[in-house]
């Protein structure tokens, strides 16, 4: 069953006296104040941000699809060992393996990730694929692992999902964090 | 991943990201962007709803062929009828809890000195 749909929920205070949407940063810095971290995150902060143009249209262009979900457990890891250290992982998009979401920050109070679509759109943009929406979907699906540092990210990890994605002539990526 | 959205794009290849952290999404600064107000966890669609995660998908496509400049954000047309609670409940504090959060933290100190006596972890 749905949980969302195009109709507003009935409200009986209509009108807003905070901002609606979730401030994530200010969530996350009093979370981990109250868990007595001392000196808060700094997010990625920026004021220019980079634009490529579309070289070719859709319909002829490859797809890559990027997520921050990470690779299975090992096989014979159980429930309380330690899982290993977080890296970049890539796994044919025809044969997706159960992905590891628990690390992750989403909410796991009020919702899942039972289905892999509601967080990596495979079976939606293959689809479009077969409708010609798009030339077709990357070989390859590519995880990136949601770092503390930027550093690593930007020098080692985003580089790594470049170099794999031209690897796979890709021509445009979609990529969906948790 | 809004990192990895920038280098990518510096690079020649143009990119879109479907997420629902409006805030951290933003002020990194990227591209191209569908909201979607929903709890984290679901940023393609609600779970077991084809049509929509279909539709979301289309709206990333389609700020693909539309936008002209960066830092284009779109918002998806979809409310959360779930949990109406789930805004506050995500990372909350509140009395009820931060004797817990205050463990919880210490614990995960402990944690962090014990990886990187081992070298599980690398210093910043």
């Amino acid at each position: 069953m749905s949980h969302a749909s195009l109709k507003e929920p009935a409200d009986p205070t209509p009108g807003a006296t905070h901002t609606r949407f979730v401030r994530y940063i200010d969530r996350t810095r009093e979370y981990y104040e109250a868990q007595g971290f001392e000196r808060p995150y700094r997010w990625a902060a920026h004021e220019e941000a980079p634009f490529t143009p579309l070289s070719r249209p859709l319909s002829e262009s490859v797809v890559a699809l990027i997520t921050t979900a990470n690779e299975p457990s090992p096989p014979g890891w159980k429930e309380g060992d330690r899982r290993p250290l977080r890296r970049v992982h890539s796994f044919p998009w025809s044969d997706p393996p159960r992905l590891y979401t628990d690390d992750l920050s989403w909410h796991k109070l009020v919702t899942h990730t039972d289905d892999l679509d509601s967080y990596l759109p495979i079976h939606r943009l293959r689809e479009l694929a077969e409708e010609g929406r798009i030339g077709s979907v990357a070989a390859r699906v590519h995880g990136v692992p949601t770092e503390y540092s930027h550093r690593r990210t930007m020098e080692r990890d985003a580089p790594e999902i470049l170099r794999r994605c031209r690897e796979d002539g890709a021509d445009v990526a979609l990529l969906v964090p948790l | 991943m809004s990192l990895t959205a920038r280098h990518l794009e510096a690079n020649g290849l143009p990119t879109v990201i479907l997420g629902s952290a409006r805030d951290i999404v933003e002020h990194c600064g990227v591209p191209r962007f569908v909201f979607s107000d929903f709890p984290l966890g679901n940023s393609a669609g609600l779970p077991w709803d084809p049509t929509m995660q279909r539709q979301i998908v289309e709206l990333g496509l389609e700020l693909l062929e539309s936008a002209r400049q960066p830092r284009t954000t779109v918002q998806a047309p979809f409310v959360w009828t779930g949990d109406p609670d789930w805004r506050a409940s995500f990372s909350r504090v509140d009395d009820s809890n931060r004797e817990q959060l205050r463990r919880m933290g210490a614990k995960r100190r402990e944690q962090r000195d014990r990886d990187r006596a081992e070298g599980r972890v690398r210093d910043e």
